[in-house]
């Protein structure tokens, strides 16, 4: 058997110990999310928006079409499967993988890498090498739903959802609807 | 399932479509400038070959080297321990000793695979064994014509020529049938064993009425090397009765694809024209091996787990 790996699922039932985003919190943080970015970037030119698999990736799309919705703009948007490129996976084994559908030319670009939690920052450096290994952007940023804290890389988010302060055994779960059939950000453990 | 693939007989409809799903996404990689993932850094995987290959020897390394896995290739040839005189057993535990990962293996006798995955502690991969099996084959064969035909279910092969000798027929049998694809073995009768039937597959002689009904026309390569043992008469019969050319093809339906594993012999078993027509997919299988071998060298060793039961968990 392999060592159980941080995110390996226990066993025992997740428990849910307090909701801590509703639908209506989540819809408001992404479209704040939206106004940021383009603020940040003084509109809306070479922005690709690209969200982690699994969670992250219908964020990105949301906050994809809360641009175009009030800046009348479709930004190219896809998709990114990190597995190959995490640390763990000699000690995780192999996971299914999902389909990449990151833009083609992302060279000078800005990428938003868009995910559903922020915690150790490990996801967010394998994303780094992944973009990289297709182009070169102008500058990647990084927008999450939530952050956790408990960082083990020196990395930072531009837009963040909601600061969560949360223990480091303490799990905390996104659903969104297109996956989970309700919008919510959850905090809990396994019993 | 599985640390060592051995045999298609391993492989459930389930276990497969995994690693076609897998490959599927890997081969994403293959066309973007960067064409490497780290995501074997640090395992070594060794290529002992003790038959001629140029494909599936290429194929495997390459699939290596793109996950950014070390590649040793070691030919049994004039210049090996082996011209020496080292036993398999002897060259296996040399390859133990030093460190790899994961052992590719080819070899003239059925069984060689088997029997190397019992003396290492390294994963075994089958690349061809005598006239046993060629399971990478069948499953590129089968990644191959499932983009094709989107479902593999119901479809209709025939698989031509020289089965008796075939690793690559056995192989494409058991994992079509497993896919629940009906298959047909067709050639001259002393080419097609005996127990053939017993493999799930029906036996024809003839290849022309079975042109019409079929969505793949799967031809095997005439070993010519047996060409000694007088098992037909000439080559030129053998093309005349059994290869595909022009006419032939004329009867297949126009979605009908021609597959080949390679190395052709154009002018016997497929005629040049029949090899570059649009239905030909041989380029295709060629492509296709190098991302299904990256999703099996991704899945049986992307883990450090001694069972290699990724893709049983995967599976379910």
């Amino acid at each position: 058997m392999r060592p159980a790996g941080r995110r390996a699922e226990p066993p025992g039932e997740f428990v849910v110990k307090a909701r801590v985003m509703e639908p209506d919190d989540v819809r408001r943080a992404l479209t704040r999310i939206a106004h940021e970015i383009v603020e940040h970037n003084k509109g809306t030119d070479d922005l690709v928006i690209v969200g982690i698999r699994t969670r992250g990736a219908p964020l990105a799309d949301r906050i994809a079409a809360a641009i175009a919705s009030f800046e009348g703009v479709d930004l190219p948007s896809g998709a990114l499967d990190v597995t190959l490129y995490r640390d763990d996976v000699a000690l995780k084994g192999p996971r299914r993988l999902e389909a990449t559908t990151v833009p083609a030319d992302i060279d000078g670009r800005v990428v938003i890498v868009v995910d559903d939690v922020l915690f150790t920052g490990r996801t967010i450096r394998a994303a780094f090498d992944a973009l990289l290994d297709m182009g070169r952007p102008r500058a990647i940023r990084l927008a999450v739903l939530v952050d956790r804290g408990h960082r083990e890389f020196p990395i930072r988010a531009d837009h963040v959802g909601k600061n969560l302060p949360t223990a480091a055994d303490e799990i905390v779960k996104v659903h969104v609807e297109e996956l989970d059939g309700e919008d919510a950000v959850l905090i809990g453990e396994y019993r | 399932m599985i640390k060592h693939l051995l045999s298609m007989d391993q492989l459930d409809a389930d276990a497969i479509t995994t690693i076609l799903d897998t490959a599927e996404s890997l081969r994403q990689v293959t066309d973007r400038p960067i064409k490497k993932l780290p995501t074997l850094r640090g395992r070594t995987v060794c290529n002992l070959f003790y038959e001629a290959s140029t494909r599936t020897r290429i194929s495997f390394e390459l699939a290596a080297k793109r996950l950014s896995a070390d590649v040793i290739n070691f030919s049994a040839d004039s210049k090996s321990s082996v011209a020496k005189g080292e036993s398999f057993k002897d060259t296996a535990w040399t390859l133990e000793a030093m460190g790899v990962d994961a052992i590719v293996v080819r070899h003239g006798s059925s069984g060689a695979p088997h029997q190397l995955s019992r003396w290492v502690k390294a994963s075994v991969i089958n690349a061809g064994d005598g006239s046993h099996e060629h399971p990478t084959q069948a499953l590129l064969d089968l990644f191959s014509i499932r983009e094709r035909f989107k479902d593999l279910e119901g479809l209709k092969v025939a698989i031509v020529g020289d089965v008796l000798h075939s690793r690559v027929a056995r192989s494409n049998v058991k994992g079509l049938a497993t896919m629940g694809a009906h298959v047909t073995l067709v050639g001259p009768p002393t080419l097609i064993p005996k127990e053939a039937e017993s493999w799930g597959a029906s036996i024809e002689y003839e290849l022309d009425p079975l042109l019409a009904d079929i969505d793949v026309c799967y031809l095997l390569r005439v070993q010519q090397e047996r060409q000694s043992e007088q098992l037909f008469p000439s080559l030129r019969e053998y093309a005349a009765l059994w290869g595909l050319d022009d006419r032939r093809m004329q009867l297949m339906r126009p979605d009908a694809l021609v597959m080949h594993p390679g190395p052709m012999n154009r002018g016997v078993e497929i005629s040049a024209n029949v090899s570059e027509s649009a239905r030909s997919i041989i380029l295709d299988q060629v492509s296709n091996g190098l991302a299904v071998r990256m999703s099996l060298l991704y899945l049986m060793l992307g883990g450090h787990s001694e069972e290699g039961q990724a893709l049983e968990e995967l599976a379910v």
